[in-house]
């Protein structure tokens, strides 16, 4: 049976989905993650905090917008643990 | 330029503040414009009206030029004071200001990008008769120009990389010997490393100061309020400012105001602004390096020793008037510190550190003065800079100033998100600091040493 874990926000601030305007996004729906790799940045007081996958799986959901605003707590992807 | 009535304050923090203490006091409505993030800022509370411009990410705010005109719009707002950052240094939405009809508090566009982009400002100030960082000007070839241009450049100097960057590809020849040397590697080096041999010269000017002079425009005469030194800085962000600088001969800093007199004049400047050099105690030459057209964060120090105002001074002068200061009233008085107050933790590599502020007690009595936007309960949002409070101290002089930042210091408790409160307190033990004795890199180098 497969299991679906929530990533958080680990710090509040704004969240993107790709390294810069011009590169690809670092997940989208349907992509596989493995353990420490990023999925995303979270952007606070100008400095750029990566947000690492703590598990292995198949992203199925990316909750946030990018360029949105997050607090602590907040889902930012939902992902099938393999 | 017309009577401002409402003035739309676009900054956010505590220059929006400042900004809104300045505009009440001359009789004007003041209107906060504030994103979502800021709803429960100061500079609301303070201001007669408020208007949200949007989002937290400043993008969609505070940067958002057509979300501020309409807010200018339907607020009915006569004149916009940009504050500093954001779009303060903004030409393009300067110009569209001005084309609303609405009375932009700061230089014209055409002064915002002829000062802004730093290569014309360099030839503006040359025009004006500024020195600038002596260097080869264009590509140097082979050795014998080298030698040539070396020779009007002098000791010590960067041997530069024109496709470098960012401190790469750059090495340095201390006399010419090195430069003999340097100038054959280095161009090999750029060939390889960037597919680009060219190289030029540029005179390093060794553990400088960073020294800069406040002027005041009315669009056709300008004055000056002396300089402040803005050495102590950590990784090019100030983080202690001093006015006047001590460590300037009579004579060098009557030049250097005349000079920066002499530049804002030939731009014909109205406005406040700020032109920077770069001091060698050494030699005691300086050389102009930018010019930042708008109101700076360390303003207030220039304020407390000069006993003016300079955001009232820029509210005057954009409406029309003629300059509020005559260059022979004004005269420096005592020394003044500043120090900022940043949300980043000290203790674990200045890590951002916003949060809610539980407790708060400020310091008080005589020659004190706080800038900040921090009130006990205020949650310092994570999406802008981490300064929350300037703390400045006059005293009749820099020895007693320090001595009465020690005690404002120790009077001021904050708890809540970490700040840099501890990291002030200990620079101001160092025996450099009390000395007067640092440059523009002291504070990344005793750091390092710290850590060894």
């Amino acid at each position: 049976m497969s299991q679906t874990v929530e990533m958080t926000a680990e710090l509040p601030g704004t969240f993107y989905t790709r390294e810069s305007p011009g590169s690809e996004p670092y997940v989208s729906v349907g992509a596989t993650v493995s353990v420490g790799d990023t999925v995303g940045l979270i952007e606070v007081m100008k400095m750029f905090n990566p947000v690492v996958s703590t598990v292995a799986g198949t992203v199925v959901e990316v909750c946030v917008e990018a360029e949105d605003s997050v607090d602590v707590g907040d889902v930012l992807l939902r992902v099938e643990v393999s | 330029m017309a009577d401002i009535s409402r003035l739309l304050v676009i900054s956010r923090g505590e220059i929006a503040v400042r900004t809104i203490r300045a505009a009440t006091e001359l009789g004007i409505t003041t209107v906060a414009a504030y994103s979502s993030a800021d709803q429960d800022s100061l500079a609301v509370t303070l201001a007669d009206e408020s208007v949200n411009i949007g989002g937290a990410h400043a993008k969609k705010s505070y940067l958002n030029h057509e979300a501020i005109l309409t807010a200018a719009r339907e607020t009915e707002a006569d004149g916009i004071h940009p504050g500093y950052g954001f779009l303060s240094e903004s030409a393009d939405f300067a110009r569209k200001v001005e084309e609303a009809g609405v009375t932009w508090v700061g230089p014209s566009a055409d002064t915002i990008s002829r000062m802004g982009d730093k290569a014309t400002a360099i030839k503006t100030a040359e025009a004006a008769g500024v020195r600038v960082v002596p260097g080869s000007g264009g590509l140097v070839t082979d050795i014998a120009s080298a030698r040539i241009a070396a020779d009007q450049i002098g000791y010590p100097m960067m041997i530069k990389a024109t496709a470098g960057g960012g401190g790469r590809g750059i090495r340095i020849a201390r006399d010419e010997a090195e430069l003999v040397e340097g100038f054959a590697a280095a161009t090999q080096e750029a060939a390889a490393s960037f597919g680009d041999g060219g190289v030029y010269l540029e005179r390093l000017v060794d553990s400088a100061r960073h020294i800069e002079v406040q002027v005041l425009g009315d669009g056709t005469r300008a004055v000056h309020f002396y300089e402040r030194d803005c050495s102590l800085q950590r990784r090019r962000q100030k983080v202690w400012e001093e006015a006047p600088a001590e460590i300037l001969p009579a004579s060098v800093r009557s030049a250097m105001c005349a000079d920066a007199v002499d530049l804002a004049e030939s731009v014909r400047y109205c406005g406040a602004g700020t032109v920077e050099f770069l001091y060698d105690p050494a030699t005691e030459e300086y050389f102009f390096i930018e010019m930042n057209t708008r109101i700076q964060v360390e303003h207030p120090i220039t304020e407390e020793v000069c006993g003016v105002d300079l955001i009232r001074g820029m509210l005057l002068v954009a409406q029309g008037h003629p300059l509020p200061y005559r260059q022979e009233e004004i005269a420096i008085r005592g020394h003044a510190i500043e120090v900022r107050i940043n949300s980043e933790d000290p203790e674990a590599d200045f890590r951002p550190a916003p949060g809610t502020i539980e407790s708060l007690r400020w310091p008080a009595g005589p020659g004190v003065r706080i800038d900040t936007m921090a009130y006990e309960g205020y949650t310092i949002p994570p999406f802008y800079d981490s300064l929350i409070g300037k703390l400045i101290v006059w005293a009749e002089s820099r020895e007693l100033a320090l001595a009465r930042l020690r005690r404002a210091l120790a009077e001021t408790e904050l708890t809540g998100p970490a700040t840099t409160l501890p990291f002030v307190a200990r620079l101001l033990d160092q025996d450099e600091v009390i000395a007067n004795e640092f440059h523009t890199t002291w504070i990344e180098n005793w750091l390092e040493e710290e850590a060894r």
